[in-house]
């Protein structure tokens, strides 16, 4: 006679399969800018800026050096007050409202090099007070899907460039925030890589749609990144221009950005700056 | 250690032979036991090593005291002032005007008050040594990354998650510099306070020395304190390179 030696889910016991965590599907707010001066004592910054940008969109920021997108970013994510003029994000107007709703990555990496490449990605969960083995499994996860398998234990000096950035937008989006405010994410990474790592974040978008702001000075990657591009002029910044893209996030990037439409808007989005 | 090693041999080298020939003791006009020799000051080191030991075990333990009173108050000093903007207009006009009190004119009032038991020497020793570690800790606090406060303001750390997870371990390093300073200073500070006022210790026996012209064993003190202060040094920078693994 054969015998069953299966064993029942009751006679499992302790012995319970860790059931991966459900994907959270991650909120999403939309951001409105009304009016909005910004001044550092006399210089002023930023002049009238109107903006908006629906949940789930990519709102590409471009401009010169020194225009103010940077500060125009860290005004969105509560991380200043304007001078003039009103910011909500999901609705709510004061800085520490909108600093609970963005995710801020700043334009180097500043992976903390006492960490650990997870405990790194992590960050955000540490500082909400969740354990170090429970924030390491979450992360885990996404160390898998963006290709960072491996690395868990990796020093951040011993990542590449790339490697590094994504595991700085990894420590963006696991914070789990409506918006991701990202400060020229990928500046310091040379041609190649910098295109990789838009592919890689344009799939990571498709995937994992999220509310955005992308600060850069590169007119292509952020018309090839966001849904709606805003040209800012030279100090004090002002919107000169704003764009829709033709294609925001195609799967194929070298099709997409070799597009006439995409060309034409490139064109636009830089005779704008080049106007201004 | 091999460099500096050969340099060291070279230099007692002739040290040796200037004693031996007795071209020093000829040219100070002194007797030659005044003007010992490397192989006298060893001979001394050996046969006095007992009170040597104990001698230095005592300046020992002032110094070590004298390190950790000053590291935690000094590091308790350079977070307040960090903290908050007011303590450190308030404080560093102070701490840096400190300073220019000479620890020779502090020791012998420390003794009036304190007694001649360890108590004025490990004061004495701090007050020395509070300065790096305090200037040292505050540089590294603030040398963090504008970016990466803001980096953690919005990814909801705390202040104190913030200063437990950014700033300490950023200033971690810039503090172990202030601490092998302070290490360097902490026997300059231990003799004075032995000087003013004791009954042990290697400044003690230095001191004391002087009246029965033991310079043979003065030499032998001070090469005792010197081997004390770099064990002090080599054992920092071991603590460095465990705790700061990442640079």
């Amino acid at each position: 006679m054969r015998q069953d030696t299966r064993m029942t889910p009751e006679s499992r016991g302790s012995q319970t399969v860790e059931s991966p965590p459900p994907r959270r599907q991650a909120p999403a707010d939309a951001i409105a800018l009304r009016g909005v001066d910004h001044a550092y004592g006399e210089l002023q910054t930023l002049d009238t800026i109107d903006l908006e940008a629906p949940a789930h969109s990519v709102l590409g920021l471009v401009g010169a050096s020194g225009c103010g997108k940077s500060t125009l970013l860290e005004l969105i994510c509560g991380l200043r007050e304007p001078t003039a003029g009103t910011i909500e994000v999901g609705g709510a107007a004061a800085a520490a409202e909108r600093l609970a709703r963005c995710a801020f990555m700043p334009q180097r990496d500043l992976l903390l090099p006492w960490y650990s490449a997870i405990d790194n990605a992590a960050l955000a969960l540490r500082n909400q007070g969740i354990g170090r083995r429970e924030a390491r499994a979450a992360a885990t996860g996404l160390f898998e899907r963006f290709g960072l398998e491996g690395f868990e234990a990796a020093r951040p000096d011993e990542l590449s460039g790339g490697m590094r950035q994504r595991v700085a937008f990894l420590r963006t989006l696991i914070a789990g925030k409506p918006v991701l405010a990202l400060d020229e994410p990928f500046a310091s990474l040379d041609a190649i890589t910098r295109a990789e790592m838009q592919e890689w974040l344009a799939a990571a978008l498709r995937t994992d749609p999220r509310t955005a702001v992308l600060v850069t000075h590169d007119v292509e990657e952020a018309l090839y990144l966001s849904d709606r591009v805003a040209v800012l002029s030279a100090r004090p910044g002002r919107i000169v221009a704003e764009l829709r893209s033709p294609a925001p996030r195609a799967p194929d990037r070298d099709a997409a950005v070799t597009d006439p439409a995409f060309v034409a808007a490139r064109e636009e989005a830089l005779h704008a700056l080049r106007g201004s | 250690m091999v460099l500096p090693g050969l340099l060291l041999a070279g230099l007692l080298g002739l040290w040796q032979i200037a004693c031996s020939t007795g071209a020093v003791a000829d040219a100070l006009d002194l007797e030659s036991f005044l003007v010992p020799s490397p192989a006298e000051i060893a001979q001394s080191l050996w046969e006095n090593r007992g009170l040597l030991a104990e001698n230095a075990w005592v300046t020992l333990r002032e110094m070590l005291l004298g390190i950790l009173v000053a590291l935690v108050v000094g590091v308790g000093f350079a977070v307040l002032m960090h903290r908050w903007r007011v303590m450190r207009d308030a404080a560093y006009p102070l701490i840096v005007a400190s300073q220019t009190i000479p620890i020779v004119v502090i020791a012998p009032i420390l003794v009036v008050w304190f007694g001649y038991g360890i108590t004025p020497k490990v004061l004495i020793v701090a007050l020395i040594c509070f300065f790096p570690i305090t200037v040292n800790a505050l540089d590294g606090l603030r040398s963090v990354d504008p970016e990466a406060v803001k980096m953690m303001r919005s990814l909801d750390a705390s202040r104190w998650q913030r200063f437990w997870r950014v700033e300490a371990p950023a200033a971690l390093p810039s503090l172990f510099t202030g601490i092998k300073i302070a290490v360097v200073v902490a026997p300059i500070g231990a003799v004075f306070a032995e000087w003013a006022g004791s009954s042990s210790g290697l400044g003690h026996l230095i001191q004391s020395d002087t009246a029965y012209y033991l310079v043979a064993r003065q030499f032998a003190t001070v090469a005792v304190l010197s081997a004390l202060a770099l064990a002090l040094i080599g054992l920092t920078a071991l603590a460095e390179r465990r705790v700061v693994t990442w640079r």
